[in-house]
Order: C-alpha cells, then sequence, then structure tokens
C-alpha cells in the first residue's frame, strides 16, 4: 500500500504546531498502524529528519498510551480498539490520512502527537480506589458478591485509561472515564464505605482540570476501545446526586 | 463562598435537565390548547379562548408562569454556560479531520437547535405575550381590550404562509431538539435501567415526533385549506 | 570465589517466615518519616511496594517510565494468578502450590522464597478483592477458579483474560490513595540510567527526564528495582516497547551480582510472526488450553497442502491430525508447562509440521464449542479471540487459531536473598527483575503472585529490617562526589551515542541484536550457537558503537535516544545470558541445551554438577564475567526428573 500521512508536528508544549504531509510505500496492509509510522520514522531517520514522536508502549491494546486521532476518529476508523491493534488493511490503498494528537484543554501536548493525560491520574488520586491499606483485610470468600454486579464491575473496570471519550467527546469530557471508576466500586460491596466521598470528589476534580460537561452525546462509548458503557455515567449522575443530597458529611 | 453558588458540572446538568422536563411538560399542556384552534369540534373556539382565559386569569396559573419563565430561563442560561465551556474544554487548537464518530445528529447539535428554538420563543413571546401584558398592540382585541389569542393565530396561519413555513421548520428543529432532550434528562439525572431506558428512548422518539407534529398540523392544515 | 549468603533464616520451611517477621528489626513510625526509598517501576512489584511503603509512613519516591503508573506492563498480563486458597476443595494447600512452583521451576528455585511465596499468595488474593478487584465469581457469589498448566489443581483466580490489568489497577489505586496522601512522590516520564553507592551502599539514582531530556539525581536510603524482565533483548517478544533492562544492568555494572541471566521464558501461545515489518509479539492467554487443543497435521504433504494455502484445516479428518501433547504426555495434555509446551511445538515446526508460515501450530477450539456451545467460549476468552481477529483477520471459532512461542518473561534477573536485597546492600529488586522464586521456569499465573508478593507482602518487612541502621542516618545529599561521577557518566554515554553520528537507526541494530539472540540463545542452545552469538554480539556492538545515528538532541523528548540508550545495555544483557547459557552445561525448564536431552527428548538436567544459582559478577565492559554459585538445597522436597507424561 502506498499512503499519504498528513500528520501533526509540534517541536514541544510552547512550539506552534502545524501539519506536514508524508509519503510511505510498500505498507503491508497486515501491518499495525504503529508499525506503519515505524516504517515512516524509520525513512525519516534515513533522511536525518526528526521522526515522529507518538506514545505507545504495550501494543497489544492493554496499557492505553497509545493515543492518535486518525481521520477524525479516536484510535481510528474501527470500533473496540486502540490505535496499536488497528491495522492497516482497514485503509486504502493511495489513500490520504490524518494523524493528530489527542485534544483537549487539560491534554497539552508535549511534542507532536504526543500529549501529557496526567489529569486522569489526578482524578484517580482524588477518590478512585478503596482506601484498604496492605494487611488486615477479611479473607477474600468473606463478602459475597453476586456474579451479574461482580461482572459488571469488571465491564467498568476494563477501563485502560487511554483517554479515547475525552478525545472523541464534542465537549471533551471525561465523563466516561470517571463513571467507570465510580461504578466499578459503587457496584462492590468494598465500595459501598467510601462512596459519597469518592464521586464528590471524583467529580470536582475532573471540574477543576478543566474537562467539559457531559451531553449525552454517547461518542464516548461508541470509541471507547473497551466499550465501556454509558450507563456509567448514568449510574455515577445518580451516585453523585445521592451524595449531594443526602450525604451529611462535607467534602 | 464561590464554591457555594457554582455547581459542579453534573449539577448544572442536572438542573438544566429538570428544567427541560418540565418545559416538556408545558409543551404538552401548550399543543393541547393548541389543538383546538383547528375546527375539531364545533365549540371549538370557545375551548381555545376558555382555556385561554383560564390560563391568563387562574392565580394558580400566575403562579405556574413564574416558574416556567423560571424554566426556560435557567435552561437557556445553563445551557450557554455549558456550552462556553464545553468549547473552551477542547482547547485552543481543534481536530483538522473533524469529528467521524457517529453520535446521534440530534444529539450533536442540540446548542443550534436550542438557539432556534430559541428564536422561535423570541418571536412567539412578543407576538402573543407581549400583547397580553400591553407592550405590543393587536387589532383583535375584545371589548375590554382583551387580546382575542384565537383571531391572532389564525390571522398569523392564514394571511402570512412565510411565518406558516418558517413555524413549521422551526418545529421540525425543536423535534430534533426534543428527541435527543427527552432520554438526556432521564440519563442526567441517573433514571437507567436496563429494562426501562430503551422504553424511555421509544416514548422520547415518539414525544419528539408527535408534539411537533401537532403543532405543524395547525399551519399546515391552514396553508392547505387556503 | 565469594560465598554468596542467601540469609535463609533457620528453622523448619513452614516458620521461616513467621520466624524472621517475629525477629526482624523495625522502624518506630517517627522515624519512618526521617527515611526515604527509592521505588523504580510501577507495575505489580513496583507499584505495590511503594503503595505499602507510604501505608507504613515512608517517604517514597516511585519512578515510572511511561506517562502513568497505570501503564505499567504488568497490566498485560491475561490468565490469571496463583493462591493456595482451595476453595474448589481440590486437594490444595500451601504445601502444593510451593511444591508445584519449585517442580515447575525445575529445582533451580530457592526452596524457602518458594515457600513463602506460596505462604503470603492467600493474603494477596484477600488484599485486591479488598481494593475492589472484579475477580470472576460464580452465581453464588463466591470466587471462581481455573486451572493452569503444570498444576492439577484449579488455583487461579482471573478477571476475564485482563488479570494483569486488574490487579495492577488495584496497586495503582492503593498507590493514588499515597500519592494523594503526599507520602509517594511520582515521577513519570523518568527513566533510571544510573545507581549510586556511596561507600558501599545504594544511595540513589540517576534519572533521564524523557520529556526535557534533563539528567536529574535523586537520593535515598534504600533503592528498590522492579523494572520487570530484559526479554526485549530479543527484539521480538510479548514485552512492551519501554520494557529494558536498564535498571537492572545499570545495577549490575554497579555491583549487584545477576542470577541466571540464561533462563528466559518462550510462552507456547502467541500469534506467529507475520512480516519484518513486526514490532512486537502479541500473547494469547496460556488459559486458552484450558479448551483449545494443540495439533498439526499427521501427514507432511498436508503440512505442506496447508501452507500453500491449498488445503483448509477444517477440513483435515481427525485421523489425519497429530494432537501431539496429548500423545506425548498423556496426564498433563494440552496443560503441560510452557517450556515443555513451547519446544514441543518447536519439535514439530522444525520437523516440517508446521502451518501458517511453517512456524505456526493450531490451536483448535472446534472440540470445545461442540461440547460447552459458543456463547460459553464466547464468555471465557471472547476478549482473546476478538483480539485475535483483529491482528490476524480470521475467525478463530471457525478456523483454528496460529500459535507460535515467544519470549515472554525472564525468570533470571538480579539476584537476591532471602530479603530481596542484592549483593549491594540497600538495593532491592522485586518482582521479574530479579531471579529468586521461578528457578528456570515460570508456571503460569505465578508472575502476578510473585510481584504482588514482593511489593505487598515481603518488601514493606526486608527493607525495614535494612533501614533500621538507617534511622540515624539523616538526609542523603545529591551534591557529593558519587552522585557527580554517576551523573557524568550517564551524560557521557549520552554523548558518546549522540557524537556517532552514523548512518542506521537504533533499531536497525536491536533487530539484528534479535535474531542473533533468537537463532542461538533461544528456544534450543547449542554449545556451538552459543559461541557463536559471544562471537557475534561484540561484532555487532563495535558496529553499533561506529555507525548508529541518532536524531535530535539530548535535551528534548527523544525516543531514538531512548532506544539507543536501551540497546546499548542490551548488547551487554545478551553476552552475559550467552556466557550463562555456555556455562550451564545441562537443560533445565526454559533452558534447553540440545546436547543434554533424554532419548525422548526432554529435558536432562544434572543435579550432580549445576543444582546452583549462577550469580555473575561485572567485572569490566567486554570482559567475562566472573560466576559465583549459590548452591542449592532441598530439604523439604525430593528433586525427581520433571514428569507430566
Amino acid at each position: 500500500m502506498d499512503l499519504t500521512l498528513k500528520i501533526w508536528r509540534q517541536e514541544n508544549a510552547q512550539a506552534k504546531g502545524e501539519f506536514k504531509n508524508y509519503q510511505v510505500k510498500g505498507v503491508s496492509k497486515d501491518s499495525s498502524f504503529l508499525e506503519m509510522l515505524d516504517v515512516l520514522n524509520e525513512s525519516l531517520v534515513d533522511k536525518i529528519e526528526s521522526p515522529v514522536c507518538f506514545d505507545h508502549d504495550c501494543r497489544e491494546g492493554i496499557c492505553g498510551m497509545c493515543s492518535l486521532y486518525i481521520n477524525g476518529r479516536p484510535h481510528g476508523p474501527d470500533d473496540a480498539i486502540t490505535t496499536c491493534q488497528l491495522h492497516m488493511r482497514k485503509f486504502k490503498n493511495g489513500e490520504t490520512i490524518t494523524v493528530e494528537p489527542w485534544r483537549a484543554k487539560p491534554f497539552p501536548v508535549i511534542k507532536d502527537l504526543v500529549v501529557d493525560r496526567s489529569a486522569l491520574d489526578e482524578i484517580i488520586q482524588s477518590g478512585g480506589y478503596t482506601s484498604a491499606s496492605t494487611g488486615g483485610v477479611p479473607d477474600a470468600n468473606a463478602i459475597l458478591i453476586s456474579k451479574y454486579d461482580s461482572d459488571l464491575a469488571m465491564d467498568a473496570a476494563s477501563c485502560i485509561g487511554c483517554g479515547a471519550c475525552v478525545a472523541a467527546c464534542k465537549n471533551a469530557s471525561a465523563m466516561l472515564f470517571v463513571s467507570a471508576k465510580v461504578s466499578q466500586f459503587a457496584l462492590l460491596p468494598q465500595g459501598q464505605v467510601e462512596k459519597e466521598r469518592r464521586v464528590q470528589k471524583m467529580v470536582a476534580k475532573m471540574d477543576e482540570l478543566g474537562f467539559g460537561n457531559c451531553t449525552n452525546t454517547y461518542a464516548c462509548e461508541m470509541e471507547c476501545p473497551k466499550e465501556i458503557s454509558v450507563s456509567n455515567i448514568a449510574r455515577m449522575n445518580r451516585e453523585f446526586l445521592g451524595a449531594k443530597l443526602f450525604s451529611r458529611e462535607t467534602v | 463562598m464561590i464554591k457555594q453558588i457554582t455547581f459542579s458540572s453534573i449539577t448544572k446538568k442536572v438542573i438544566m435537565s429538570l428544567a427541560g422536563l418540565f418545559l416538556i411538560v408545558f409543551l404538552l399542556v401548550h399543543l393541547g390548547i393548541n389543538l383546538f384552534l383547528l375546527p375539531l369540534t364545533e365549540n371549538h373556539r370557545e375551548i381555545f379562548e376558555l382555556a385561554a382565559n383560564f390560563m391568563a386569569t387562574n392565580p394558580l396559573i400566575k403562579i405556574m408562569e413564574i416558574f416556567l419563565f423560571g424554566g426556560f430561563i435557567i435552561h437557556i442560561i445553563y445551557g450557554i454556560v455549558v456550552q462556553l465551556q464545553n468549547w473552551a474544554s477542547r482547547g485552543n487548537i481543534g481536530y483538522k479531520s473533524g469529528n467521524k464518530t457517529k453520535a446521534s445528529l440530534s444529539s450533536r447539535y442540540m446548542i443550534y437547535t436550542g438557539i432556534l428554538v430559541l428564536l422561535f420563543l423570541a418571536m412567539h413571546i412578543y407576538q402573543f405575550y407581549f400583547i397580553k401584558l400591553g407592550l405590543n398592540s393587536s387589532v383583535f382585541m375584545d371589548e375590554h381590550g382583551h387580546p382575542l389569542f384565537y383571531d391572532i393565530a389564525i390571522n398569523l396561519f392564514t394571511t402570512q404562509p412565510a411565518y406558516s413555513i418558517l413555524y413549521i421548520v422551526l418545529f421540525v428543529f425543536l423535534g430534533f431538539h426534543l428527541n435527543h432532550a427527552f432520554q438526556s434528562a432521564f440519563q442526567t439525572l441517573g433514571w437507567e435501567h436496563p429494562k426501562y431506558t430503551p422504553c424511555i428512548k421509544t416514548l422520547g422518539l415518539v414525544y419528539a415526533i408527535v408534539v411537533p407534529l401537532g403543532f405543524i398540523i395547525i399551519p399546515l392544515y391552514f396553508l392547505i385549506m387556503k | 570465589m565469594t560465598k554468596l549468603n542467601s540469609k535463609t533464616p533457620h528453622g523448619p520451611l513452614a516458620e521461616k517466615w513467621t520466624n524472621y517477621k517475629a525477629h526482624q528489626n523495625l522502624v518506630n513510625p517517627s522515624n519512618k518519616r526521617k527515611i526515604d526509598i527509592i521505588v523504580v517501576g510501577t507495575g505489580l512489584a513496583g507499584g505495590a511496594a511503594a503503595a505499602s511503603f507510604g501505608e507504613l509512613g515512608f517517604n517514597v519516591k516511585n519512578f515510572c517510565i511511561q506517562d502513568s503508573p497505570r501503564r505499567a506492563h504488568s497490566i498485560a498480563a491475561q490468565g490469571g494468578i496463583n493462591a493456595a486458597k482451595n476453595y474448589p476443595g481440590d486437594g490444595d494447600s500451601v504445601y502444593r502450590l510451593f511444591y508445584d512452583t519449585i517442580k515447575g521451576g525445575d529445582y533451580r528455585a530457592r526452596e524457602a522464597n518458594v515457600f513463602r511465596l506460596a505462604e503470603v499468595s492467600n493474603n494477596i488474593i484477600d488484599q485486591c478483592v479488598a481494593q475492589g478487584v472484579p475477580f470472576a465469581r460464580e452465581y453464588s457469589g463466591y470466587l471462581d477458579n481455573r486451572s493452569f498448566g503444570g498444576a492439577q489443581v484449579s488455583r487461579t483466580f482471573y478477571a476475564r483474560g485482563q488479570t494483569g490489568q486488574q490487579l495492577l489497577l488495584g496497586a495503582y489505586g492503593a498507590l493514588s490513595k499515597e500519592i494523594n496522601k503526599g507520602t509517594v512522590k511520582m515521577y513519570n516520564r523518568k527513566e533510571m540510567l544510573d545507581l549510586v553507592v556511596v561507600d558501599g551502599k545504594a544511595r540513589g539514582i540517576i534519572t533521564r527526564d524523557l520529556i526535557s531530556g534533563k539528567i536529574e539525581r535523586h537520593s535515598a536510603h534504600a533503592v528498590v528495582i522492579a523494572t520487570g524482565g530484559y526479554g526485549n533483548v530479543f527484539y521480538l517478544s510479548t514485552m512492551a516497547m519501554s520494557s529494558n533492562g536498564g535498571a537492572a544492568i545499570s545495577s549490575w555494572k554497579r555491583g549487584a551480582f545477576f542470577g541466571n541471566p540464561a533462563f528466559v521464558q518462550i510462552h507456547p501461545t502467541c500469534i506467529p510472526v507475520h512480516g519484518d515489518f513486526q514490532s512486537k509479539l502479541t500473547l494469547m492467554s496460556e488459559s486458552l488450553r484450558n479448551d483449545g487443543r494443540i495439533w498439526v497435521p499427521r501427514k507432511k504433504e498436508d503440512a505442506e497442502a496447508i501452507r500453500a494455502g491449498k488445503l483448509n484445516p477444517n477440513s483435515l479428518k481427525e485421523e489425519d491430525r497429530d494432537y501431539y501433547l496429548e500423545r506425548r504426555y498423556p496426564a498433563f495434555g494440552n496443560l503441560v508447562p510452557r517450556d515443555v509446551a513451547s519446544r514441543a511445538a518447536k519439535e514439530r515446526c522444525d520437523a516440517g509440521f508446521g502451518v501458517g508460515t511453517g512456524l505456526a501450530v493450531y490451536l483448535d477450539f472446534a472440540a470445545s464449542i461442540k461440547r460447552l456451545g459458543v456463547e460459553v467460549i464466547k464468555a471465557r476468552y471472547g476478549n482473546l479471540f476478538q483480539m485475535y481477529e483483529k491482528i490476524v483477520d480470521t475467525n478463530p471459532y471457525e478456523t483454528p487459531m496460529m500459535i507460535y512461542p515467544a519470549i515472554h518473561y525472564a525468570m533470571g534477573g538480579l539476584w537476591v536473598d532471602y530479603e530481596l536485597q542484592t549483593t549491594i546492600p540497600g538495593l532491592f529488586a522485586g518482582g521479574e527483575a530479579n531471579f529468586s522464586d521461578h528457578g528456570a521456569n515460570r508456571l503460569g499465573a505465578s508472575a502476578l503472585m510473585q510481584g504482588l508478593s514482593d511489593g505487598y507482602f515481603v518488601l514493606p518487612y526486608t527493607v525495614q529490617n535494612y533501614l533500621a541502621a538507617e534511622i540515624g542516618t539523616g538526609p542523603i545529599p545529591i551534591n557529593t562526589a558519587a552522585f557527580d561521577e554517576a551523573e557524568n557518566k550517564v551524560k557521557e554515554r549520552i554523548n558518546r551515542l549522540l557524537n556517532i553520528k552514523g548512518t542506521k537507526s537504533p533499531d536497525y541494530f536491536h533487530k539484528k541484536l534479535g535474531h542473533v539472540m533468537w537463532d542461538n540463545v533461544g528456544m534450543g542452545r547449542t554449545k556451538e550457537g552459543l559461541e557463536i552469538a559471544l562471537k557475534e554480539i561484540p561484532v555487532l556492538r563495535d558496529e553499533f558503537f561506529k555507525n548508529l545515528r541518532v536524531t535530535g538532541t539530548p535535551d528534548e523528548f527523544n525516543p531514538e535516544l531512548e532506544k539507543a540508550l536501551r540497546i546499548a545495555d542490551f548488547f551487554d544483557m545478551g553476552e552475559l545470558m550467552a556466557y550463562d547459557a555456555l556455562h550451564r552445561k545441562e537443560s533445565c525448564g526454559g533452558h534447553f541445551r540440545e546436547e543434554y536431552q533424554t532419548p525422548e527428548g526432554e529435558a536432562l538436567r544434572d543435579d550432580d554438577d549445576f543444582m546452583y544459582v549462577a550469580a555473575w559478577e561485572f567485572i569490566g565492559d567486554g570482559v567475562k564475567p566472573e560466576l559465583h554459585k549459590e548452591e542449592l538445597k532441598y530439604e523439604a522436597i525430593e528433586v525427581k526428573a520433571r514428569n507430566y507424561k
């Protein structure tokens, strides 16, 4: 396959970026999108040009590091997939592919296609856990959990923190990400103790960081590589309202 | 102090959705009255005027009116605030390749359908409510100087086809607005359930088609009858 | 030759750990605040250790090479985590888990460490459930278990095919809690490039900020290395792209011994290699072997026809298929340990029975789908099947999956004693980065167990035992000669690479090194092959330092420079592995020397001469490292030939 790539290049966080066009030839349709970029970079190094920087790590769709906005969609033109698992057979020979970084105020560009997603970590740090310390916990089978709820919690917990939901949302809202974590704990008995504090803290942090408001377009769900459901957002809304209205504790 | 008066993103949306649901109910009442502009019964004119009169004079309705205006204002103001925040959240640079995610059309253009509905609302208030307040005048007044809304409406629909067409087009946009709004409000309020959510979505779609269609039939009837 | 002291506590095996904890030194709460600990790595071992240290009240500095601690490569583990809970009541016990692990490791692991691992395995499950890890459950609400290779009981807890992810997110949650409390300071996108040793003790590290390129100094009273394994030496492996042995290599060059570097695991069920452009191999969880049957055509002409695309594997009759694992190992069948399964696949493919490109075998679910229905298979492995289809573009529900072994895990690592302390006082190593618990072969679902065991339940005790003597030390200054020297060394390394200005990219050399390693230090090793590797690696390294091209500058986000630094380390690592593999004239676990096999082609151990841990000491660049031996003594179990027939 021969392709034209239109890639966002930006020297560093302060620099003004721009799109640059590159030609890649002889790409195998069985290679992944990132392997295609490897081929491009190899050719740039050959020409002593600076290779395109992009985030990637496990290359098997689970670490959540890869984060390219390809032809108008986060992780490109396939469903339930990360960029590293997107294969070139999804493109046509001769196609022009536009590659951009995630765009959101809380995700500043670091270089080229690499963005800073530490905002997502900050949200988790504000309360996305149970405060159980190591040791001194009851036997794993001491508390029964319905398989149904446990499966739902697992669905929510399978979030890889890639930020595609934010990238896809026309409002750059992080509600799917936050609600997945809130839901995981809301569905489990272990999460009940801190549930009111958790949801209020996490939503406050999300707002503070400058993510947008959810307007229920569900673009997040459509682009989520792990197909996390927007029913988690409803659950978080429920948890949040309940906590705001009835919790006596000021958080 | 600021913390007490600035609401979180979810609270803002909840307020918007509550106001919106209230407006959805109001719309149904309004349609119920408007339909009597059509010759549904022999005494449709009387029923219409009775209802209009009731709406204009009943003290309870007067109180409700405050809520209604409150509902509109809150819904509009928060709609704009939320939208401005949302635009800002993308950052300084947007996507060159646009947004190709296949999110539903009505959900993506809420602010625009909302603004169109707001334009209609402004026009509507000017044409009807301002007359009631005496800020605007009309030739259709009874002997006591009360406006004859039945005649005002029929007159608009029968003499100004351009108005009728605008009216129809704007109600189509309202339909799009409602289609997303209805189920979105339930989602925002957390009323989501694997059994009931599909019903709510269907109900929302039915509502979004039937109610605007109900409004549209009226000018359509007069356009055709002419 | 120094005598390596494993510091194994005295007393009966089952009481060693209890006794150790009862008599170890502790640091009181007010002193903990005055003590700094550096933890490098945020995977299961590093993340869990950093969180636990933070909970105890120490000042923790935690370093992460990725943009977030949640992305450590532990996240990619799919299948599960072992524990001796015996919830299914099928005869499991701490002793049995211990025994299986020692046996699975081909009697090359330290008995006391492995027993401790089995002992705390149950606490791990309790801890993870308390953290809200959504393990699979039965309709009763109790936890579900499944079976894994090398065991005759079902002791594996799992969270769909994402167990590693869920356990890591549990540890990440605990870590986030401590970051929020301020006990842990997180340093993301930093790579450790050297260890700082002051007066013989580990006192700090030198890092490079991967965004700004700034070289930074960090000091502490103890340093914990939890940076995973060195499998990326092979270029193609199931490792993440940033997984590297750099921190361990730096520590080795500063005096920490390296244990059993030749012991790397080849995982039997990976998606086969399909082209030169390929950057990594994707693992298909071993759990697939529970329901999948592995086979190749019985006749060579069928294999050739399949390879040529003239024959559909589904049309091959049952009697024309060779279920070679079931044939060779009737007792364990498709669930033999990984090393056995991998070698058997290689044997069939080398003999000309491979499918696909010739380097692949079938993993067939047709029988299970017939027996259990598509829905059950989908519920068990849906995400794995989906992943396979996305990558290979064939539907595994209809056409058998193709698999082939790939480099997956390093059993070898920094040599540590019972306290997980290296030969440098104050330098500890946990998880895959140390060598300790898996011997010559790791059983499935044991890596997660070991990582979390080290992180939650071992290091928080043993590091304290060391730190008890450090309460009077005071803050460690970073403006000392040792830090100057280490920082300058790092800068020299960087400048050297940037100033070569040759013509070949780092990846070019990495691929070449990978080929040398896979061909000669891979699944089947020979004296000749290893000697070739020891000849070729230095030649390649010379070429690397003459003809490497690193674009960009040191003071920017520069992935090419990062790669070059890591590849320079991989040359040393590859050489070290080859030295170790050459010296170990026996076959055991993942280390298969073709000269040493039984007539049936099974690994032939030499317990008389090689029942020891080979710990290698760095002498100097380009010089053969010095071998030290830690003799292994088995008191609680009888050493036998492994037999899975």
